[in-house]
């Protein structure tokens, strides 16, 4: 299975079209999936709460939105998805690469990591973890919740997901 | 001129546009001087006005206004940058350039010293960007709009704000008729 395309596939299927991205080595694949198709418009942020603004400005013209980032920007947006997304009740999926996690080369990624689920617990972000790659099978349905409940809804995806990091 | 006498004048030509309007004090004036279900209010998350605005723009066809200040340019400068690179030409992105923190008491901005966001903008490659003094706003912002360009406009005016309460209505009800004028 090619995990990027699926996850891209699941996106369109889900009519959405408006896609803003903060890179990561984990996400190149999908951001470069993303990036080349047609029905979605791919809007590159400078930093995850201005992503947010744009998915926000994005969702109230009428257009689905999603953010694809890494878990560290959790510690960015806490503000933003509080005053923002929760406080007007706006619907983005937030597909996260989750470093720190297992086969994670990068000791400080971990700092990050394990205040991750804690922080999205706190906030009552529903959050669901990727682990294995049959566990993308459950993006639709979780994208389907997310526009059905009006809520931020997090998708961690470690890099067990994707098949390892560094080692790859 | 301040904020509040620069959002009177221009009033007339707000009320048919949709307008994002920069959270706290100007959104509070705004209110106070011509509440409209096309006016979005910032209730918090001080710096995506322009964001939230340029999403909007891109999203659908209608002319979209951001009323934005220098305090909240500089929280989220990124911003210049993605504007710049994903025109939209339904999209009006106006600095009230006070040169203070008017929301948090007027505490001096460096737009108000050495920056110039007029000349930052045009550094992340933004187009058609007009610094404009305060007594020329109106007429400078419905040029824009008859232009059909993206336009970013930098208003150069006094510091000071209106006195006037906080918005009450419940953000949700805000958003949805702001949506259902988005519709219209």
């Amino acid at each position: 299975m090619n995990i990027d395309k699926k996850i891209a596939d699941d996106l369109v299927a889900n009519d959405i079209s408006f896609v803003t991205t903060v890179p990561c080595k984990q996400l190149a694949g999908v951001i470069e999936e993303i990036d080349q198709r047609d029905d979605i418009f791919h809007i590159p942020s400078n930093k995850e709460d201005e992503g947010m603004g744009l998915c926000a400005g994005a969702w109230m013209g009428g257009k689905r939105p999603a953010i694809i980032m890494q878990n560290t920007a959790i510690g960015v947006t806490l503000n933003t998805l509080a005053t923002l997304i929760q406080y007007y009740r706006m619907p983005l999926p937030m597909l996260i690469s989750y470093r720190g996690e297992l086969r994670e080369p990068v000791a400080c990624q971990v700092e990050m990591a394990v205040h991750t689920k804690a922080l999205l617990a706190q906030l009552n972000i529903p959050t669901y973890h990727f682990h294995w790659q049959k566990d993308v099978e459950e993006l639709d349905n979780i994208l389907k919740y997310t526009f059905m409940c009006n809520k931020p809804v997090a998708i961690l995806t470690d890099a067990n997901f994707w098949g390892g990091y560094g080692d790859q | 001129m301040i904020r509040s006498e620069i959002l009177k004048e221009i009033a007339p030509i707000l009320r048919d546009q949709l307008v994002v309007c920069n959270i706290g004090i100007p959104s509070q004036e705004l209110h106070a001087i011509d509440d409209q279900p096309s006016n979005f209010y910032m209730l918090g998350t001080m710096g995506l006005a322009s964001s939230i605005g340029l999403g909007l723009a891109l999203a659908q066809p209608k002319p979209v206004i951001v009323i934005d200040g220098d305090g909240s340019i500089l929280t989220n400068m990124g911003t210049l940058p993605t504007i710049a690179n994903n025109v939209a030409d339904n999209y009006i992105l106006m600095i009230i350039d006070n040169g203070s923190y008017g929301s948090t008491g007027d505490q001096p901005t460096y737009a108000g010293r050495k920056t110039s966001l007029a000349k930052v903008a045009e550094a992340c490659g933004c187009e058609n960007v007009i610094e404009c003094r305060d007594v020329d706003t109106g007429e400078v912002l419905q040029k824009a709009l008859d232009s059909g360009k993206m336009h970013v406009l930098v208003v150069k005016c006094d510091s000071g704000n209106a006195k006037n309460p906080v918005i009450t209505m419940d953000p949700v009800v805000i958003r949805d008729r702001f949506m259902k004028a988005v519709q219209a």
